[in-house]
């Protein structure tokens, strides 16, 4: 007759990949980190702001993209609501790189590859030459002389490099459908993950950071 | 729109007037961020202790 033990039982070990994710989840991502209610007190600046205007434009750009792709360039090109959602698609790219390079010189100056976020780093390097290919497959879908002037000049180009075999920038349905489903789910998705690089790690600390007042040191780095 | 851009020549650098806006518009904008006070500043937590791990 066994007798009952005082230390606790322990816990039941799972193997599986389900498990195995939702560990790491709980350890990398707790709902603190990915909704944050208070920052460290040097996020107080305009730098900062940079990257989320970006999404902001990206918002834009897709809400418009859709809407354009609904109701294709003999609406978007001629009526006059049409030609409205058709530049605030094309301004909304235009915000988009602007506050992207913005973002990218903020983080560049501040080193934000540091303390184990050279993977966030990367992440944004890929959506931004995914962002300049997407723009591209964009102005050579335009169904107008613009995009036909473009994309005669940008073949030779292209073809020179040997991606031409592939990357055809006079096969107009290769490049409307890259622009609108294939790149804009790519960016998307890379953005979301960016965000939760992020959101993991915690904002990298400035390289020298301020003292706050009352205080004899500054903030130590909070990444693993 | 249906005129070309007026460029400008420094030597070897060559740039159309809306590049050069943007980008000096784009360091403006940078500056600003840099020097700007931030409105929010005095409801942010004062240490960075946000996200042990």
């Amino acid at each position: 007759m066994s007798t009952p033990s005082s230390a606790p039982a322990p816990e039941p070990t799972d193997a599986s990949w389900t498990a195995a994710t939702r560990r790491f989840l709980e350890r990398r991502l707790p709902l603190t980190h990915l909704l944050p209610s208070r920052q460290p007190f040097f996020v107080g600046s305009w730098v900062y702001v940079f990257g989320v205007v970006a999404i902001t434009a990206l918002v834009w750009v897709i809400g418009s993209g859709i809407v354009l792709a609904f109701f294709g360039p003999g609406w978007f090109h001629v009526s006059a609501l049409g030609r409205f959602v058709n530049s605030i698609h094309f301004w909304g790219v235009q915000l988009f790189f602007f506050f992207v390079v913005l973002h990218l010189w903020g983080q560049f100056f501040m080193a934000s590859w540091r303390d184990g976020r050279a993977k966030t780093w990367l992440v944004g390097v890929v959506i931004f030459v995914a962002g300049l290919v997407t723009g591209f497959t964009g102005y050579v879908s335009q169904q107008n002389l613009d995009a036909q002037w473009i994309a005669i000049n940008a073949k030779d180009g292209i073809n020179a490099t040997g991606a031409g075999s592939f990357f055809n920038v006079l096969d107009f349905g290769q490049m409307y459908g890259i622009h609108v489903m294939l790149l804009p789910i790519f960016v998307t998705m890379l953005v979301v993950l960016h965000v939760v690089q992020v959101r993991m790690r915690g904002v990298v600390n400035p390289i020298e950071p301020k003292v706050p007042a009352g205080r004899s040191k500054p903030p130590t780095d909070v990444a693993s | 729109m249906e005129t070309p851009a007026t460029y400008i020549q420094l030597g070897f650098i060559v740039i159309s007037v809306p590049n050069l806006i943007v980008i000096v518009g784009m360091v403006a904008v940078f500056l600003a961020a840099l020097f700007a006070p931030f409105p929010a500043h005095h409801e942010i937590d004062g240490d960075g202790d946000e996200h042990p791990e």
